[in-house]
């Protein structure tokens, strides 16, 4: 690249990254505030961590967590076994029945608007309890499987562009000395995608944690999640307990990808040193 | 497996059978039933709609297919309104995204590989971070008291603390910001794969740069443009958290819509009526979408 073009690069870089993080630095930096009015700062009794315990006292916010926890830790687990599945399906078997269908049903979920996704699954909960009692009433339980609906698409994509990117003369190998294919995917497959399938639990169990709208319809009484909470709440306005909320979670989050990520560098580093 | 397989039941089939019959149950079928209730009957019952077919005892069936809710968007203007709305905030969004985010795509693509991490990392990040959240901090930096209007009153550049909070202006830099590392990374994905040679071959030919860029980097990243574009359009169509936090009673966004027919007036057919209608004009889209990701993933191979 010459000069010219070189700094408008640089300089769009720079505005863009700003225009990413002073709205989540902003969060952080008012957590710390004194005042209620959250956006002003009032000097003299800042920083403080008075928000950090008013929200650990919180118990609305905190049984609400603990929902949220609940139904994203069993979305993500659930949605991994499907995924991989799936992914491991459409990148190993060239030619199935059905394998177009598949591959639009787990493509068609990440585009899909989720008021829309939202409002049929609940229809479809309402209509198999007409028809077989089964779910009985909204939770935790229908919450969950509209979760685990859209999750797997997300780690099917991930597994699925992990597999075509390695080559099969492994799996190949260890069938010819004999192995079953049970036995080559969890000896052999299975490891090597293993940062893919770790990465779409992750991302699996995130997505869960952050919905709102597909939980809000999906949801019953007494199963609010954090996000429905967090909702009703900013609807009002600001609130400085909602910053330190926002300030943890990029907190927690920033460590995962950063430890994720160092972990995956090195992972690769001693693949390469094994492979010389 | 011998006796298994003479069922025609096989490992294989066992792998996809699975997630098959799971999305078949919990993302297909559901939208034939949205389908039925869409020409259902509003009712003062729980569930609010009644059967479209019903046993009238003597041997009768009665079906009842009713267009009233299809009838009743098209008549009431403020649901036309509505879609027309969420298509322009949508089409404006996208393109806003890729005016910000192409550079940056470029850029992250063009750097050294060690600073090329960092930056994917930095793009990556607030996608793991709440939505919610993340539009919640622009309330805090737009509203009257809020952040920017407070740095630009100490500046002294304004005097009266401008009203941005519950605008169109808030609404559309909500999408942008939320949807800006949809359209990176994909298009990101794309131009890395490019061979920056061709750039060089053409200006050592006189190409000027932009001129380069016009007639080689942008047709080769098409693709990725197209798939990144998308990314951003059809979820913002529908989208419904950032008109509610942002944009005021006066963002006519269809999802928004949607959910206010469903949860406030318990209209659950009409909900389901533009739930079909909203589908009808995505459904395009989406298989564009997906044609576009089947070519990038052939050429990767």
């Amino acid at each position: 690249m010459n000069r010219r073009s070189s700094y408008f690069i640089l300089t769009c870089i720079g505005f863009g990254f700003a225009f990413l993080y002073i709205p989540i630095l902003s969060m952080v930096v008012f957590s710390f505030n004194a005042s209620k009015l959250v956006t002003v700062w009032d000097s003299a009794n800042s920083p403080t961590l008075k928000w950090y315990y008013a929200l650990l006292g919180n118990e609305e916010i905190l049984d609400a967590a603990w929902i949220s926890l609940k139904v994203a830790v069993i979305n993500a687990s659930g949605s991994v076994i499907l995924g991989t599945l799936a992914g491991f399906g459409l990148a190993r078997f060239s030619q199935f029945r059905g394998r177009f269908t598949l591959n639009a049903m787990t493509t068609a979920p990440l585009v899909m608007p989720e008021v829309i996704t939202g409002l049929s699954l609940l229809l479809l909960f309402v209509a198999l309890e007409q028809l077989i009692g089964w779910p009985a009433g909204r939770g935790i339980t229908t919450m969950t499987i509209a979760h685990m609906t859209f999750s797997m698409a997300y780690v099917t994509v991930i597994v699925n562009s992990r597999l075509a990117t390695f080559d099969t003369a492994l799996e190949e190998a260890a069938m010819d000395l004999g192995a079953r294919p049970v036995k080559v995917f969890f000896v052999i497959t299975l490891p090597i995608i293993f940062p893919a399938v770790l990465s779409g639990w992750l991302l699996a169990f995130t997505l869960s944690w952050d919905d709102l709208v597909i939980s809000s319809f999906t949801s019953g009484p007494g199963s609010s999640t954090l996000p429905m909470v967090v909702f009703s709440k900013v609807r009002l306005g600001v609130s400085p307990e909602i910053n330190v909320l926002a300030t943890l979670t990029l907190g927690v989050v920033s460590a995962m990808i950063v430890g994720v990520s160092l972990w995956m560098a090195r992972r690769a580093r001693l693949d390469a040193a094994a492979a010389q | 497996m011998g006796r298994l397989q003479r069922l025609g039941i096989t490992g294989r089939g066992l792998v996809v059978a699975l997630p098959y019959l799971w999305l078949l149950l919990f993302f297909v079928v559901p939208f034939v039933i949205v389908l039925k209730i869409s020409f259902s009957d509003i009712d003062l019952a729980i569930p609010p709609y009644k059967p479209l077919i019903e046993w009238m005892g003597k041997n009768s069936l009665a079906i009842k297919v009713n267009f009233n809710n299809y009838a009743f968007l098209f008549t009431d203007s403020l649901y036309l309104h509505a879609f027309a709305n969420s298509i322009k905030v949508a089409f404006l969004s996208t393109l806003m995204c890729l005016i910000v985010g192409y550079p940056m795509a470029y850029g992250i693509a063009r750097a050294r590989p060690a600073v090329r991490n960092v930056l994917l990392l930095l793009v990556i990040l607030p996608f793991w971070t709440s939505l919610l959240l993340r539009v919640y901090a622009w309330i805090g930096l737009l509203k009257a008291n809020g952040v920017i209007n407070n740095v630009l009153m100490s500046l002294g550049i304004i005097h009266e603390p401008l009203t941005m909070l519950y605008t169109p202006f808030a609404m559309y830099v909500g999408i942008v910001y939320s949807y800006l590392p949809f359209l990176i990374l994909p298009l990101y994905a794309n131009l890395e794969k490019m061979d920056w040679q061709l750039l060089e071959a053409a200006e050592d030919l006189g190409c000027r740069p932009w001129q380069a860029f016009y007639k080689i980097t942008l047709p080769l990243s098409r693709n990725g443009i197209l798939a990144g574009s998308m990314l951003v359009f059809i979820p913002a169509v529908g989208e419904f958290v950032i008109p509610a936090l942002l944009g005021g009673p006066n963002a006519l966004m269809i999802g928004r819509v949607l959910w206010d027919e469903f949860f406030a007036n318990r209209a659950w057919p009409v909900a389901s009526a533009v739930a079909i209608l909203l589908l009808i004009l995505l459904v395009p889209f989406m298989m564009w979408y997906q044609s576009v990701q089947a070519r990038e993933t052939a050429g990767a191979r």
